[in-house]
């Protein structure tokens, strides 16, 4: 399901003394089927132009296409929960939205709020339970009763239960220990590659753009600014710091590195394994041994 | 929501603004009471004056004024309308059936009308000019006296501004949890009554567990801040009172005589 | 050396229905030394949060004791000792209790009955420390997270004072909130030797610290220096840890065949390393 913003522009309380605009004439499309990061520092907008790829905000300006429904700035929207189901959106902190008596039946409002049979939801959330790295005994547990890292992975599999085709992700991993982070990370990727969704996510870890990400979208001042491949965005950390931003830990160490050798590598590294290999190509031989 | 003037508060620098809360505190107060000795035209005109200079001194704009009686209009044209039918008095003026307008009826539609709306501006102007954090430090300490019959005003205020501290967030909570469960098809505006009292329970929740872990860690910080009650705390936030507050005052026992001079 | 803290074979276990409960700590000492700063790491539920309560007095131990300046901490000197020791907890939105930044800042002071001109002082140099004097009258929303836990330390600073405890003060931030956070404490050691305890799972914060004690299923499992500690390689990997960056490539280079010779725990050491052994013969 593609995703195309369409000169987007939003602003808060529009129409009131307190208007605050977030977001000018953004425009871009996210094909089905890629693994996209929206990058931008706090304030950004980046926020903002998530709640639109599901229409839990209308744009004041322009128009957005979810697959083939059409949401147009001043125009009453129909059918927006049917949207809803294809478009999955995980919250930073999602575990503040779980609210059920069992883990179970979280996972379950979803599918059920889409019409989803019982026998069919709770089969889902059976599933999905195991998928998170959960054991199944935690869904006849009250989710209230869970570590915090568990309840995010339940809040997680409520989310993918819907099985949406197009899955958002705000900051997931905000708060994780380090393990929790790459358990996270790994799964929404492997997700992503074995269902083929389409995986956006939302971000200020350049690292996790680096690892993850088909393309980047760099978002500055609520416009869309810069747009590319991990590779060529990485490749002009000059430009991303003007938007306030700072290139991965592993490009900026690079540049030390080119700095010694006083040349540059054949390209920019985006994984610590990459950079390895390279740095050990361009180093001179190893004398006497 | 944003429309709604009353209770906000819109930071200046006027003589208003300046003032000492506690003095703004017992100047709307008094002038709650005052009001109530207006009984003719000369005496409503001077309540009506008097509101009139306490905006200009505020730089309020009227455009305000107007947006903040919005919300009691209804309240405003319904106490008129009772006066203006059930009061027999004077001339009559129209008749229509059993409906009938006396020129007293009028008068005192008009009168009421006005000390109303006199009454909500006034107390708009407080809120207006005064930090909600400034007005309960002047609750706090215009209610100390009442500390020795064992009120604990201290934990009140205390209680008072840290829920005014926790609104933006709990706000700002409460959207956030209502677009998390939107998202997963939950539907807060469409359906029957029935489905949207239902559709409630998944916003009230989360909202609650929220606000309890955030109670608690707050308890925790405060603790380990050194907070054990009122007692042997000082303040850090100080109130002064300046001659223009006692100048408030004096104007208005003037206003109380002038109004007991001229009233019928 | 004056030690600050210390706990002696500390044991505690919270309430639970279990006959046999868990011990959420179990049998950790350790003690921390005037000026240092010493980092407690471990993955989640690994009992490093627990040590932090039982640091203040918000838990008691069950068995063994915790020594503020050498005092058993209990009932009799709880607030004292809590006037010496600032707090910084991990949600900057659940402890800011003030209307403002300056009256936030002010809280620990007026609990202690500072007088009020004592007071105007202390907050502007504890706000001037962390470099927020400018916010004095900013309202808690409309602060970033950083900015937040910043006003935090101000709190703590404006008792001044013996130790600062950070309890995972950095984990609800983004990267810029982190290095704001980092940088604050970095250089208020740098000026005032102030001694730090910060509960992290953040490597890269742990690395600036002069000692760690690495806790793992409610157990000290290893204390040194961070060097000594991440010399365990992927002993704590196993454990849910990470190595800092410059370590993790070090071993990547060295499996390449790159010539290193130290483990390279910060990107200085690494690019020195590299020099030296590749370059400069």
């Amino acid at each position: 399901m593609d995703i195309e913003l369409q000169r987007v522009g939003f602003s808060y309380a529009a129409g009131t003394p307190f208007e605050k605009r977030a977001l000018y004439e953004v425009d871009f499309k996210i094909d089905s089927g890629t693994y996209q990061a929206i990058i931008g520092h706090t304030g950004s907008g980046k926020s903002t132009v998530l709640q639109h790829f599901n229409g839990l905000l209308k744009p004041t300006e322009g128009q957005v296409d979810i697959g083939d429904y059409r949401i147009t700035a001043g125009k009453k929207a129909k059918n927006l929960k049917e949207v809803r189901q294809y478009v999955g959106i995980v919250f930073q902190f999602p575990e503040h939205q779980l609210f059920e008596e069992t883990v179970l039946k979280d996972i379950m409002f979803g599918p059920l709020n889409f019409g989803v049979s019982k026998e069919d939801a709770e089969a889902r959330a059976r599933e999905l339970i195991t998928l998170v790295g959960l054991p199944t005994e935690v869904l006849e547990k009250s989710p209230f009763d869970l570590s915090g890292g568990q309840m995010r992975r339940v809040a997680i599999a409520g989310v993918l239960a819907m099985k949406p085709d197009v899955i958002v992700l705000d900051e997931p991993t905000a708060g994780l220990d380090p393990r929790g982070q790459k358990e996270i990370m790994d799964m929404f990727y492997t997700l992503h590659k074995e269902e083929g969704l389409t995986t956006i996510l939302v971000t200020h870890s350049m690292e996790d753009a680096a690892r993850y990400a088909d393309d980047i979208i760099i978002m500055h001042d609520g416009k869309n600014v810069l747009r590319g491949t991990p590779r060529d965005i990485f490749a002009d950390a000059a430009t991303l710091r003007g938007y306030r931003l700072e290139p991965p830990r592993i490009v900026r160490f690079q540049e030390k590195v080119e700095k010694l050798l006083g040349h540059p590598l054949d390209t920019v590294c985006l994984t610590e394994e990459e950079l390895a290999k390279s740095v050990a190509k361009h180093l001179p031989k190893e004398r006497g041994k | 929501m944003d429309k709604i003037i009353f209770g906000r508060f819109l930071p200046g620098n006027t003589y208003v603004h300046k003032m000492d809360p506690r003095a703004k505190l017992l100047f709307v107060f008094g002038f709650i009471v005052v009001v109530f000795l207006a009984n003719n035209t000369i005496t409503y005109s001077i309540l009506i004056g008097i509101t009139l200079f306490v905006m200009l001194l505020a730089r309020i704009k009227p455009s305000f004024l107007i947006n903040g009686l919005k919300p009691v209009v209804f309240l405003l044209i319904f106490t008129f309308l009772l006066h203006l039918f059930f009061t027999r008095e004077g001339d009559l003026l129209w008749e229509w059936g059993i409906l009938k307008i006396y020129e007293g009826g009028l008068r005192q539609g008009i009168y009421i009308a006005i000390r109303f709306a006199v009454l909500v501006i006034m107390t708009s102007f407080l809120t207006l000019t005064t930090s909600p954090i400034a007005i309960t430090d002047a609750i706090e300490i215009l209610l100390n006296p009442l500390k020795k019959i064992k009120v604990p005003v201290h934990e009140l205020a205390l209680m008072m501004s840290i829920s005014l501290r926790f609104i933006p967030t709990l706000m700002d909570e409460t959207d956030k949890i209502m677009k998390a469960q939107m998202a997963r098809g939950s539907d807060l505006s469409t359906g029957p009554i029935k489905d949207r009292i239902k559709a409630v329970v998944p916003l009230l929740v989360p909202l609650f567990v929220s606000a309890f872990k955030r109670a608690e860690d707050l308890a925790t910080a405060m603790e380990v801040r050194g907070y054990k009650g009122g007692e042997g705390r000082t303040r850090y936030r100080q109130l002064a009172w300046h001659s223009r507050d006692t100048l408030a005052l004096v104007v208005l026992f003037a206003l109380a005589g002038v109004l007991f001079y001229y009233r019928g | 050396m004056t030690e600050i803290l210390a706990l002696n074979h500390v044991t505690f276990a919270y309430p639970s229905e279990d006959p046999t409960p868990r011990n959420a700590v179990e049998d950790v000492s350790f003690s921390v030394n005037e000026g240092e700063w010493i980092a407690i790491v471990g993955h989640n539920g690994s009992g490093k949060s627990t040590i932090a309560k039982l640091m203040n007095g918000l838990l008691y131990p069950q068995q063994g004791d915790v020594r503020f300046m050498r005092d058993v901490l209990s009932d009799e000197n709880l607030w004292d000792v809590r006037s010496q020791m600032g707090m910084v907890f991990q949600n900057p939105d659940n402890q800011f209790v003030g209307a403002t930044v300056q009256d936030d800042v002010a809280f620990a002071l007026e609990n202690n009955g500072i007088p009020y001109e004592v007071m105007v002082e202390r907050v502007h140099e504890a706000l001037a420390q962390v470099k927020m004097e400018d916010f004095l009258d900013h309202e808690p929303h409309h602060l970033s997270g950083g900015q937040k836990q910043r006003v935090a330390i101000a709190g703590a600073l404006a008792l001044r004072p013996k130790l600062l405890i950070l309890d995972e003060a950095t984990s609800m931030l983004d990267p810029q909130g982190r290095m704001e956070v980092l940088q604050t404490v970095q250089q208020l050691r740098a000026e005032t030797g102030l001694t730090v305890i910060s509960i992290t799972h953040d490597l890269e914060e742990a690395i600036l610290a002069d000692r760690l004690l690495f806790m793992n299923g409610g157990k000290k499992f290893a204390t040194g220096t961070p060097n000594e500690i991440f010399a365990l390689g992927d002993e704590l990997i196993e454990l849910g840890l990470d190595l800092p960056f410059a370590m993790k490539l070090s071993r990547l280079l060295k499996a390449e065949g790159v010539a290193l010779n130290g483990q390279n725990m910060t990107e200085e050491e690494l690019v020195n390393d590299l020099w030296t052994s590749n370059f400069n013969a």
